[in-house]
């Protein structure tokens, strides 16, 4: 994450490179993790990428003071969402490079940008892109908002057809239900009746309704980066298997750090399933944090006298919940690579005695998606 | 009831002005609102019980009382001994942000005198509250300078005041419980040596007794390198962690926050193991463990083992026929819902 303004690195600590990759390096690797590997980054494709360099963009667009500062800050830094108050109006184009399963890039926009402006270097910024997020702010006034989308969707249809629209109906938190439906509703309305008009096709634009007070921008942010993900077909399948196989009720393949799911079973998914998900990877990530500092660095070595055993711990971070109501095991978490966990929700007749059905399972999963994803 | 023999009551005062915030994190801590939920509470009619058992044979009976000035009068006044007789211990809450710091000090006076009278042996913990509300650059200064001037108006209890800066939107209201939790625990000394003793056996480097409706530490045992460990606040963290956990898992399966129980957490990576299971019936043992499978299984192993041990800890007479049926402990009965009204 190469951004200068907002991200704090952790403190800088020399990993050993031969030890284990585990949750703990991850979080401690981030430093290292920053800088975009340029040279030998697997190239990837995505669907609509030009160029193919393998750096899909994401660029937030939008009316100013519609929170898309906020969104990249809260979702890529972890800035707590009421500190975005104290955000300043962005200025010039902040881009920003992300380093994980794919690299990719964020690209915050000012409000007030003016695209048909001849100065303008139109290729440079639509010519390779994965996806267009535009933010309304659905606590204001979004007349504007809607008449600048319609603009823009009509000009890029005209000039760069491929581009895949992503509208944020954002800040929907402190919004009744009702009111929310009917801004919802007429928003759509509004730029399906517009795109009728002029002739074209609905096709390439969704919409999501998103706040950063709740899980909402990260379940969003995990259906636009899933349409940019080339593979996601064999990574549904293959999830999809794994929860046949081992009776489980839903899968999840999670970017740990930005808590975007990657991507998940085919069987219908609810945000209450992505919540405690998500959740429970924060409960993971901060207990890997408060014991595996690292010993490595006390004065005089370990002084633990435990007789020397080559196999030492897990090699991937493993945690398992078990409920006592139900009887079974509920949540399971497999730490798959550097960047990604898979998050398993238990069913009711999940197998706890048959942890090696899992083990194995998962094994082969493992193994199926380093081919796939090589880092 | 016979049981109430057996059981260490410790009457506990929760005292301060109107909205400073004492069934805010009543309810916090022992019956799982989450902090966004309190702007719902209404303020506090003259005093509200609640019974709460702890391990070791510790029945807290906390008195919340309504802070409006009509109810302190009468505290004061007409109900003195009963009041202020028999304390344990007295929690006085002062809002941070209050215009009228000068006049809390002199109504925490007049507290402190009756408890003097009636109780000269409580234990007083003032909480100071609502410190998010504070800048974080001056929390310490200001925390310092009110303790001062509150500790000056503490009469003979003096020195013996400990202070403490709260809020309910952090770890904050954790630490400070801990510490008055612990304070009041019969045989803590007796749970140490046996958790001293379990530790050693199973190689630990740290182990944590956390009671299980609050996840309030109850003590804890550390060891080795542990004793470096960097995060200085990880007791309360775990707490806090544990309390979000049971209440997104609640959440999720549609079911009261008390009843969101786990029975084994277990993390594995290649620098620690770790697992969080039930002791006895009130508690749950955290465990870090340096990561071998072999002292990890064994570990498990041991303390199903111990667990009578420890039960016995907790129902103090030998002969204690049957567990299920208490009736004023941590039960759902003061879960959200029934309790929020
Ligand atoms: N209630 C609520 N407020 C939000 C949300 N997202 C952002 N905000 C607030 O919206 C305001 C503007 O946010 P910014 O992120 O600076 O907006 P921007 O779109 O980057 O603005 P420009 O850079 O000027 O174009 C801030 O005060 C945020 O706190 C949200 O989901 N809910
Ligand atoms: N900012 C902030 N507000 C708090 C905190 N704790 C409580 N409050 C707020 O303070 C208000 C009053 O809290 P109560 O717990 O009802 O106050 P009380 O001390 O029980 O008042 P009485 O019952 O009238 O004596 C609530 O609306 C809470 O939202 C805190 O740590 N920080
Ligand atoms: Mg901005
Ligand atoms: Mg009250």
């Amino acid at each position: 994450m190469g951004d200068e303004n907002l991200h704090q690195s952790p403190p800088i600590s020399n990993v050993d490179q031969s030890a284990q990759q585990t949750l703990i390096r991850y979080l401690q690797d981030l430093p290292e993790a920053d800088k975009p590997s340029a040279s030998n980054a697997p190239s990837r494709k995505t669907p609509n990428s030009r160029a193919n360099d393998g750096k899909p963009r994401l660029l937030l667009m939008g009316q100013r003071r519609s929170g898309k500062s906020s969104i990249s800050s809260v979702v890529f830094h972890k800035l707590p969402p009421p500190e975005t108050l104290y955000l300043e109006t962005t200025t010039r184009i902040k881009k920003e490079y992300m380093h994980s399963f794919m690299d990719f890039q964020v690209w915050d926009f000012p409000g007030h940008l003016n695209y048909t402006d001849p100065s303008f270097d139109t290729e440079e910024i639509f010519g390779e892109i994965g996806a267009l997020i535009w933010v309304i702010d659905a606590q204001d006034d979004f007349f504007d908002a809607v008449t600048k989308l319609n603009e823009l969707i009509q000009y890029l249809q005209e000039n760069y057809p491929e581009i895949i629209v992503e509208v944020f109906i954002h800040k929907v938190d402190g919004l009744s239900d009702d009111y929310l439906s009917d801004t919802y509703q007429i928003i759509v309305d509004r730029v399906q009746d517009e795109l009728e008009d002029s002739g074209h096709p609905l096709g390439n634009v969704s919409f999501h309704r998103t706040s950063i007070y709740d899980h909402s921008i990260y379940e969003a942010f995990s259906k636009v980066i899933q349409k940019l993900i080339f593979e996601i077909g064999p990574l549904e399948s293959l999830l999809t298997t794994l929860c046949a196989n081992c009776k489980m009720e839903k899968a999840y393949l999670f970017d740990v750090l930005s808590k975007i799911y990657i991507a998940s079973d085919l069987s219908p998914s609810d945000s209450s399933s992505y919540e405690i998900s998500s959740e429970y990877v924060d409960l993971v990530v901060d207990i890997s944090e408060i014991y595996g500092w690292d010993r490595n660095e006390l004065e005089g070595g370990d002084t633990e006298q435990i007789e020397e055993d080559p196999e030492v711990g897990n090699q991937d971070a493993e945690s398992l919940i078990v409920l006592e109501k139900k009887n079974g095991s509920y949540l399971y978490l497999k730490e798959i690579n550097k960047y990604l966990a898979l998050i398993c929700i238990m069913g009711d007749d999940s197998p706890t005695d048959r942890k090696a059905l899992i083990d194995y399972n998962v094994g082969v999963f493992q193994e199926t998606l380093k081919q796939i994803f090589p880092r | 009831m016979s049981s109430s023999k057996r059981l260490k009551q410790r009457k506990v005062l929760l005292m301060g002005k109107s909205g400073a915030g004492k069934s805010s994190m009543r309810s916090i801590v022992f019956s799982n609102y989450v902090a966004k939920d309190v702007r719902r509470l209404g303020a506090t009619i003259d005093v509200e019980h609640s019974n709460i058992k702890f391990m070791g044979n510790l029945m807290l009976n906390l008195w919340d009382c309504g802070g409006q000035d009509g109810f302190v009068e009468n505290y004061l006044l007409h109900s003195r001994s009963h009041v202020f007789g028999g304390v344990a211990v007295l929690i006085f809450v002062f809002d941070i942000e209050s215009r009228e710091f000068a006049a809390d000090v002199i109504n925490y006076g007049n507290i402190i005198r009756a408890l003097e009278e009636c109780s000269p042996n409580a234990k007083v913990f003032c909480l100071i509250h609502k410190m998010d509300l504070v800048q974080s650059g001056f929390r310490h200064s200001l925390f310092e300078q009110r303790a001062e001037h509150i500790r000056a108006a503490s009469e003979s209890f003096g020195e013996a005041v400990e202070f403490f800066p709260t809020s309910i939107w952090d770890q904050s209201l954790y630490k400070a419980w801990t510490q008055i939790i612990y304070f009041l625990i019969p045989n803590a000394q007796t749970i140490e040596s046996m958790l001293q003793d379990l530790a050693e056996v199973i190689h630990a480097r740290e182990i944590i007794l956390y009671e299980r409706t609050t996840c309030l530490m109850v003590t804890h045992i550390t060891k080795g390198t542990e004793l470096q460990n960097p995060f200085t606040d990880r007791f309360e963290r775990i707490s806090s962690i544990l309390k979000t956990h049971k209440h997104s898992m609640a959440k999720h399966m549609g079911v009261p926050a008390g009843s969101a129980n786990f029975a084994e957490l277990q993390i594995k990576t290649g620098r620690f193991m770790f697992f969080i299971t039930r002791l006895t019936e009130n508690t749950n043992l955290a465990v870090s463990l340096p990561p071998y499978e072999y002292i990890f299984n064994s570990a498990r192993v041991n303390i199903s083992l111990m667990r009578p041990r420890f039960a016995e800890l907790e129902l103090s007479n030998k002969k204690r026929p049957d567990i299920g049926s208490r009736t004023e402990s941590n039960d759902d009965s003061r879960e959200r819902g029934e309790g929020a009204n």
